[in-house]
């Protein structure tokens, strides 16, 4: 077993292409939870829409891909209002069990038999990034990097521009969450009755968080399907939600960067337990398992890091201990 | 001329009587009706406040106390009734309408926003502040002049209500006294004309008490209504320049503190009459 090739392996997973698509969807999550305390379990819905949004814009109907990226955004919108409206008024568990069911019922529809002329059902569409990749500046099949960390160019140029958004919208959150509409929205999260008591309406600042988070997590699925340049139904699961969760608590839910370094470590992680299941297993050291139960037993693996991280860091990586725990005193 | 004496002016004519006429009313309430499943919650007829008084709402445990406070506050939707605020329609409207029409309310279990700083907590009372848009939010030149100004009115606030030290503390760090405190400046900060207190004396330690009295009475004499929901009967009978007794959601009484201690209707309602047994 090399150490060192599973931990070059594992940063660049944690740099790579992948992780910038979470921690975009992530932002939009944190939008949601971790400074408003929506309950948003759809993160998926809204990336899939966009996913497909752009998909169908450039595959079926020849569009640019940037009218496909407008097009994503737009799906999103109105999910997040159909979403939004029945639910924002009632109280935070029903948003929560709206948004499980839509993105399942979404991704269960986008693979039907009547849409197949649309979204290619079961199979998904194909050959999706090329009016993307014609703007890469890069050599698509060359390397850069760094010793043993490097990406072919294609994924170079998928990195500069989701690591840019990334960088975007942090700096939007930013300027939200250090302005009155921010401070308005963290007391949202705390007690919305004591908002309201004061002449806000609370509607209205819910309903726009939860169309300016689901945009990102549509932009972030815009990405995922430029970076894989082809998407199917089936890679939409609920489990993309719960993996963006375990990101945003790892890295530091109501905090900026916190997605940002919760998307990095979640993917080091990930790589990291899987390359060292695989080690082990090449030695003979697991016996019991064919490789195909690695990845299952690399949940687990993870799954157990993050328990360990959550019962000594709850805060996550760069949250405030404090503040956590003031309500649980 | 003490405030006292114009205390007594504003509440002279009104007759001690459940729905009597006063002179200058803020608030009036026509056919307030509230049930919840089979039990009428609220049923009342007319009530008017005073303007520039303390109204205290008393009443046995589930006397629909709190339902009318929710329900005038725009906190609750009633099954029918009418009621205005300085002369204007207010029924119907939900609560951020009411609190901007000037009628502003604090809760039983008081909501400090915990995880928020206690002069963010002041500053979120402002009111037309333009960095609340999400646009406005941007654009940081625009409002920041405005941020300073509500900034020297919420510590100026915070100065009288004693909590100054405590500007920067999580508001969630604060004892229960001081939270009820901070929540009465806070209203304060959208500058209403009629603030509703529910409960302000409710696990409030007894040295806060006094100042807490002190504050309410300020308010009046500062020229605001007060109405509040109170259970300890020496605070009521001591601030108080208008009673109002609920019992089964109807009004049972009305009048000065002196008219309400000697009311024998009240006094069953509290201690159960004979006949009902």
């Amino acid at each position: 077993m090399d150490i060192l090739s599973i931990l070059a392996d594992s940063t660049r997973s944690a740099f790579g292409p992948v992780a910038a698509v979470y921690a975009l969807a992530a932002i939009g999550l944190n939008l949601h939870f971790g400074y408003t305390g929506l309950l948003n379990f759809g993160q998926v819905g809204f990336m899939l829409v966009g996913a497909y949004g752009v998909g169908i814009s450039v595959s079926v109907f020849q569009l640019p891909v940037l009218v496909g990226f407008g097009i994503g955004l737009l799906c999103a919108l109105v999910l997040a209002l159909l979403l939004g409206i029945p639910t924002l008024r009632l109280r935070a568990d029903y948003l929560a069990i709206t948004t499980i069911a839509a993105g399942e019922v979404i991704r269960l529809i986008y693979r039907a038999d009547f849409v197949e002329p649309l979204t290619g059902g079961v199979f998904g569409m194909q050959n999706l990034a090329s009016g993307f990749r014609r703007f890469n500046p890069f050599e698509s099949s060359a390397r850069y990097g760094f010793g043993d960390i490097t990406y072919t160019g294609t994924h170079l140029w998928t990195m500069v521009v989701t690591w840019s958004l990334v960088l975007v919208m942090v700096g939007v959150v930013w300027l939200l969450m250090h302005s009155p509409w921010g401070r308005v929205i963290k007391g949202i999260r705390e007690d919305e009755e004591a908002v309201r008591s004061l002449g806000k309406d609370v509607f209205t600042y819910k309903m726009q968080v939860l169309v300016l988070g689901g945009l990102i997590g549509a932009l972030a699925g815009c990405m995922m399907a430029m970076h894989q340049a082809a998407i199917q139904p089936d890679q939409f699961k609920p489990q993309v939600t719960f993996f963006l969760w375990v990101i945003l608590l790892l890295g530091g839910a109501g905090r900026v960067f916190g997605p940002v370094l919760g998307a990095m470590a979640f993917w080091f992680l990930m790589d990291f337990t899987d390359g060292v299941l695989r080690g082990m297993g090449s030695m003979g050291w697991l016996p019991f398992l064919d490789s195909p139960d690695y990845g299952a037993l690399q949940l687990a693996f993870a799954g157990l890091m993050l328990v360990l991280l959550i019962v000594f860091r709850p805060q996550g990586l760069i949250g405030d201990r404090k503040e956590m725990l003031i309500n649980v005193k | 001329m003490s405030s006292d004496e114009t205390v007594a002016d504003r509440m002279a004519g009104a007759a001690a009587a459940p729905g009597s006429a006063k002179a200058d009313p803020i608030l009036v309430a026509d056919g307030v009706r509230r049930s919840f499943g089979g039990l009428t919650a609220v049923d009342v007829g007319h009530l008017e406040v005073q303007r520039g008084t303390i109204t205290a709402l008393i009443g046995p445990n589930g006397a629909g106390k709190s339902t009318l406070f929710n329900l005038l506050t725009g906190f609750d939707r009633v099954d029918q009734g009418t009621w205005s605020f300085d002369g204007r329609r207010i029924s119907g409207k939900r609560g951020h309408q009411v609190a901007r029409a000037g009628m502003v309310r604090t809760f039983q279990l008081t909501k400090a926003l915990t995880r928020l700083s206690v002069l963010d907590n002041m500053l979120l009372g402002a009111t037309g502040q333009f960095g609340e848009g999400i646009a406005g939010a941007f654009l940081r030149p625009v409002w920041q002049r405005q941020e300073r100004a509500n900034t020297e009115r919420a510590l100026e606030l915070l100065e009288r209500f004693k909590l100054i030290a405590k500007r920067d503390d999580m508001a969630g760090s604060l004892s229960g006294g001081q939270r009820k405190l901070l929540e009465m400046a806070r209203a304060l900060m959208t500058d209403p004309d009629m603030i509703m207190l529910d409960e302000p004396m409710a696990g409030v330690n007894p040295a806060l008490v006094q100042s807490l009295l002190g504050h309410i009475t300020s308010l009046r004499d500062e020229g605001k209504t007060v109405l509040f929901v109170e259970h300890d009967m020496d605070v009521i009978m001591g601030i108080s320049d208008w009673i109002v007794v609920l019992a089964q959601g109807q009004v049972i009484a009305e009048g000065r503190p002196s008219d309400i201690r000697s009311n024998q209707q009240v006094i069953d309602a509290y201690l159960g009459s004979p006949e009902e047994g």
